[in-house]
């Protein structure tokens, strides 16, 4: 396959930056997305410029660095996986492929498709933790949990932090990552102790970010590469209502 | 956003019932429009009851007005940067189109007070005599009138399709099959309540009512 890239290229965060276009031929259909630009990057260092910089860590969709705009899908056309599972055989010989990193006020590019995703980081400190004493895992039946509750907090838990629903929503929100991150905990009974405080630390850490607000578009759910289901969000927002009603503490006391 | 919206939805649907009662005849239609300004009598002094509700209407307009412009503000903010390849928004044209979608109800809005209100942009424009307003306004030379009407409630049909559904997820609602049952109650809504204001104008357009 023969393919032309236009991606974008940024020296730095003070860099303006621009879209740069590329042409890289013998592309098999078999190499992921990833080896595709390690491809093009090996041919940029070879004629002595400089590779494109982006994220990446265990390729195998599951350790949430990986996150580029192709064209204008987060984790490109394939829904359900990240950049690192998608395969060249979704595109076409001739294809003319754009490549961006997320665009958020809250995630700052640092370089070419490297975006600074520590706003997450701050959303987590603000309350996504228990403060229960761990150790070895306890024995599985010493504290019962149903069914449902533990299928749904694991499907939160599959949150892999990746940023995609950031960069997909039409409001810049990151709701479906704070929802996540938020029921995995308040649906389980370790969760319980701090569930209140931690929806009103978590939104407020969010807000402060700099991230927008969700008007319950749902393109979040449709890039998710984990499925992560738009009524997570309701979780959080029910949550949210029964904290401010009841008058919150100090997030995370 | 969402008790703001409930309550134009209430509204929403009390003024497609009233208006139904066009089709009960000049008589009932115009007696029932003056009851409109006679309710709480003699409790409160007539009309106070109207300024009351106009006053509630208005504040649950300028508040969803508020909050909206907040949300768009804080969705230009968080993206300085907008992408050089972006695809539409897959959502639903429903959500999509929630912002635009709502100024031009605004616009219908202060159209419709001044024609069938006020009376200033009505053909007949008789304060005493609704109905006659309503069957000068549609009659069939002025389709135009009946055309922006319906494009004005077909756009209130989409901005409820959305609206409906995400005011019932900002208030709480969060189980899968919920999730279903809340698309579908604001699908029967939008469906409704257009099909409810819609009825009047084309009975008037096609003669049924005159």
């Amino acid at each position: 396959m023969n393919l032309t890239l236009r991606i974008w290229r940024q020296r730095g965060p003070e860099d303006k930056g621009r879209m740069v276009t590329y042409q890289v031929d013998d592309v098999s259909p078999d190499m992921s997305f990833l080896e595709m630009l390690d491809v093009l990057n090996e041919r940029l260092i070879l004629s002595g410029e400089e590779p494109v910089a982006f994220d990446h860590d265990c390729r195998e969709g599951i350790c949430g660095m990986c996150g580029l705009m192709i064209n204008g899908d987060a984790h490109g056309p394939q829904r359900g996986t990240t950049a690192c599972q998608l395969h060249m055989r979704q595109f076409s010989d001739g294809d003319t492929i754009d490549i961006e990193p997320w665009r958020a006020r809250a995630f700052p590019v640092i370089k070419d498709l490297v975006v600074d995703r520590g706003a997450f980081d701050k959303i987590i400190a603000a309350g996504g933790y228990i403060t229960a004493p761990t150790g070895s895992a306890p024995e599985a039946h010493s504290t019962p949990v149903a069914k449902a509750n533990a299928d749904a907090a694991f499907t939160s838990a599959a949150c892999i932090g990746c940023g995609a629903c950031v960069a997909a929503c039409p409001n810049g929100s990151g709701m479906l990552f704070t929802a996540a991150k938020l029921t995995q905990l308040s649906l389980l009974p370790q969760g319980q102790p701090e569930r209140y405080t931690r929806v009103v630390g978590m939104v407020d850490a969010h807000d402060e970010a700099g991230f927008g607000g969700c008007t319950n578009a749902g393109e979040c759910t449709v890039v998710c590469p984990k499925g992560i289901p738009l009524n997570t969000i309701g979780r959080l927002n029910r949550d949210y209502l029964a904290a401010t009603a009841k008058g919150g503490g100090t997030p995370g006391s | 956003m969402a008790v703001t919206g409930i309550l134009l939805v209430l509204f929403l649907i009390a003024h497609m019932l009233g208006n139904l009662k066009i089709f009960t005849g000049e008589t009932a239609f115009d007696h029932y429009a003056h009851w409109l300004r006679d309710i709480g009598t003699p409790l409160l002094p007539s009309t106070w009851f109207l300024w009351l509700q106009r006053t509630v209407l208005l504040a649950a307009v300028l508040g969803h007005i508020a909050a909206a412009t907040v949300l768009a503000m804080r969705a230009r903010a968080a993206r300085p940067v907008r992408y050089a390849h972006r695809k539409a928004v897959r959502g639903s044209y429903a959500a999509r189109t929630m912002r635009w979608g709502g100024v031009i109800i605004l616009l219908f809005v202060i159209y419709h007070i001044l024609d069938l209100t006020t009376g200033h942009l009505n053909p007949q424009g008789a304060p005493g005599n609704p109905y006659g307003n309503v069957v000068a306004d549609f009659a069939p030379q002025r389709w135009y009138v009946t055309l922006f009407y319906t494009l004005a409630i077909v756009a209130l049909g989409f901005h409820l399709r959305h609206g409906a559904f995400s005011a019932f997820r900002s208030l709480g609602q969060q189980s899968p099959r919920g999730e279903r049952r809340a698309r579908a109650a604001a699908l029967v809504l939008a469906v409704a309540l257009c099909v409810g204001y819609l009825v009047v104008p084309f009975a008037v357009l096609t003669g049924l009512v005159a």
